[in-house]
């Protein structure tokens, strides 16, 4: 099984995104997915840049996939689309159906997990447009992937997001500027002054959302590290995780010694514990809520 | 190409010979009557599972319900679309296959579909049936919808709430496909169809399971601290004496957000109102007017369709001199969440 490292979904500044990116270079990543995908008035990082960062990756040995931006309202963001389409270098993750229709036929690409494929009829049609991975819907459990495994278009690679605080809504409003009571179209670029999202909590100061700009992410972080096996048992070939702000090459190398065997899945689980930015939840692999961490009978507790 | 993509004259874009549509919720058989009765030129309904959007119980259909019903309505002129949006799970899609074969059979005008594989087995079964798509489909721009309309044939697109006024003509400028927007009802904040927060904290989602904060995962308790909401027992909101308490969906409950406490961080509960904005979006094309609201009762379904019948009418006939009644404005305030009204994402300092 390969390990991706998702699309950054925070707003971090120029100099912050190119070390992170330098140091990813050394790590065992196979994939990495890179551009802008939650809001367009995020400009710390041009498509130039983002190239410059893809072609540094791609001597280091990493394949790497330009992703779309999820929600595209726009007449300029679907331009945007256009330029990614037009990269010249790398595949492209469409996010949105929108994007599947400027790349398709014209050159790799991977359908991104936004797109709501929830069953083979559906994804073969994808495979028909020349998709060559799919990513898994987050809310998909464990169970449901088996059918769609067990039937899955020859030639299709399968991506489960198995690591990260997960993208859970997309919305046209900015709730990190409605916390600063601005509108978004002088939000004077507030994420960028939280690297891992702002958190939201309950009146009972339980960790529950993470604003991000005009998406909202879950405040537990999906961990799946001790699902590895079963993940490759069932035929997946990639594993993404997201990108946070600390840790991330640690979450990594903690990922790689247990798809290596190197760590037992209890141990990876507990050596993540300090490494995460919170609480851990797997609910949605077992079919559970989401925000549910289940642990297997006979298993050391966790989180 | 395909035969479903030949252009005929009602196709052309901005074609302003067809009227705006009232597209009214009908959650029962009485509030499907109610809605015909009262000046609805379709209606929408979905059967009794998680086959569509709306799944609560009590509400929606059987079959012999949807005969009765689109006897009722073709009888006075009035069209029937069934809702087929949810997205059939991998291991069970056979329901919506089977729904897809009842709404054909039952002669439904058009089907809202969201799911492509769905799509895919409707137009190659049954070529005569319009398909629309639906909300939960996610086309926010004109390449999706154009997208869908190549590989399937659909012929109308319904919105998400998230667009601009501008947005939205400029989505209706590139597009063959009608536009149905949303004009009344309960808001999604999120863009539809791209919303996971009810699965998180209930294992259940539009997606999925038809519902969003499912009726099953609430649980009210009055405390010394007040009367408090939980959703599968997340605290969503909690009410001062003498506050009205509205339903717990999870995006309109009250956080903690650093040091701002308390507050709708996401959105107030609020229904969205364009009557206003009727003469905007007649004159860019749009071409039916979505009202929300299968979960409610007969009587919201009959005073609503009757407000946005009046204007409709007062619009189409002389849109220059046209302004929404106080009336008409207090009629449809009486029904709203939370009593109050907002533009949503149409105005833009709403984002």
């Amino acid at each position: 099984m390969k390990l991706s490292l998702g699309p950054l979904q925070y707003y971090w500044p120029h100099a912050s995104v190119m070390r992170f990116y330098e140091a990813i270079a050394a790590t065992p990543v196979d994939i990495v997915y890179l551009g802008e995908t939650v809001c367009s008035r995020r400009h710390e990082l041009r498509l130039s840049d983002w190239l410059e960062i893809a072609a540094r990756l791609i001597d280091a040995g990493k394949e790497v996939v330009l992703s779309t931006q999820v929600l595209i309202e726009s007449g300029s963001e679907v331009s945007v689309l256009y330029k990614i389409a037009a990269n010249g270098l790398c595949a492209v993750e469409a996010n949105d159906m929108g994007a599947v229709h400027v790349v398709a036929g014209k050159l790799p690409w991977v359908a991104g997990p936004h797109l709501n494929l929830y069953n083979l009829p559906s994804l073969q049609w994808m495979a028909t447009l020349g998709a060559s991975r799919w990513v898994m819907p987050l809310e998909m459990k464990r169970d449901d992937l088996a059918v769609i495994q067990a039937g899955r278009p020859a030639g299709l690679q399968t991506e489960v997001f198995a690591y990260g605080r997960m993208p859970l809504a997309y919305s046209a409003r900015c709730f990190t500027a409605r916390n600063r009571n601005l509108p978004k179209d002088d939000c004077r670029f507030s994420c960028i002054d939280h690297p891992d999202g702002l958190l939201l909590n309950t009146r009972e100061k339980e960790g529950f959302l993470v604003l991000n700009g005009t998406q909202t992410q879950s405040a537990r972080v999906y961990n799946l590290v001790d699902a590895l096996d079963d993940m490759h048992a069932l035929g997946v070939d990639v594993v993404r995780l997201s990108p946070q702000s600390q840790h991330m090459g640690e979450v990594i190398d903690v990922f790689h010694a247990a798809r290596t065997h190197a760590l037992a899945p209890h141990e990876a689980l507990a050596q993540l514990q300090p490494l995460m930015p919170a609480a851990g939840c797997n609910g949605y692999w077992h079919g559970l809520p989401g925000l549910v961490q289940h642990t297997s009978a006979g298993e050391p507790a966790t989180a | 190409m395909n035969s479903v993509l030949n252009l005929n004259a009602a196709d052309a874009p901005g074609a302003s010979a067809v009227p705006m549509q009232l597209v009214c919720p009908a959650g029962s058989l009485p509030a499907l009557k109610a809605a015909v009765d009262h000046g609805a030129d379709c209606v929408y309904l979905g059967l009794r599972d998680a086959t569509n959007a709306r799944n609560f119980a009590g509400l929606n259909f059987d079959e012999a319900a949807i005969a009765g019903g689109v006897r009722y309505a073709h009888e006075r002129g009035t069209r029937v679309f069934m809702a087929l949006n949810t997205y059939p799970q991998a291991s069970n899609p056979q329901p919506w296959r089977t729904a897809l074969d009842k709404a054909a059979d039952l002669g439904v005008d058009a089907v809202i579909l969201a799911d492509p594989g769905l799509m895919q087995y409707a137009a190659a079964r049954y070529p005569a049936l319009r398909l629309h798509l639906s909300v939960q489909g996610s086309a926010t721009n004109y390449e999706a919808i154009n997208f869908y309309r190549q590989h399937f044939g659909v012929v109308r697109a319904v919105l998400p709430r998230v667009l601009s006024l501008a947005q939205v003509e400029q989505v209706i400028g590139k597009t063959l496909v009608e536009i149905e927007v949303f004009g009344f009802g309960s808001l999604c904040v999120m863009v539809e169809g791209r919303c996971a927060l009810s699965s998180y904290v209930t294992g259940e989602s539009p997606n999925t399971h038809g519902v969003c904060s499912p009726p099953k995962a609430v649980r009210w308790q009055e405390t010394p601290r007040g009367l408090e909401s939980r959703l599968n027992g997340v605290l969503i909101d909690r009410y001062a004496a003498g506050e009205n308490a509205g339903y717990p969906t999870l995006c309109k409950g009250r956080f903690d957000v650093g040091d701002d406490e308390n507050y709708y961080a996401i959105e107030e509960p609020t229904s969205l109102n364009t009557l206003e904005l009727l003469p905007q979006l007649l004159k860019m094309g749009v071409r039916a007017i979505k009202i929300e609201g299968r979960q409610r009762s007969p009587a919201y379904v009959a005073q609503v369709t009757q407000v946005w019948r009046e204007a409709i009418d007062a619009c189409t006939g002389n849109p220059h001199r046209y302004a929404p009644k106080a009336a008409w404005m207090a009629s449809l305030d009486q029904v709203a969440e939370g009593q109050q009204h907002t533009l949503g994402a149409y105005h833009r300092p709403w984002k």
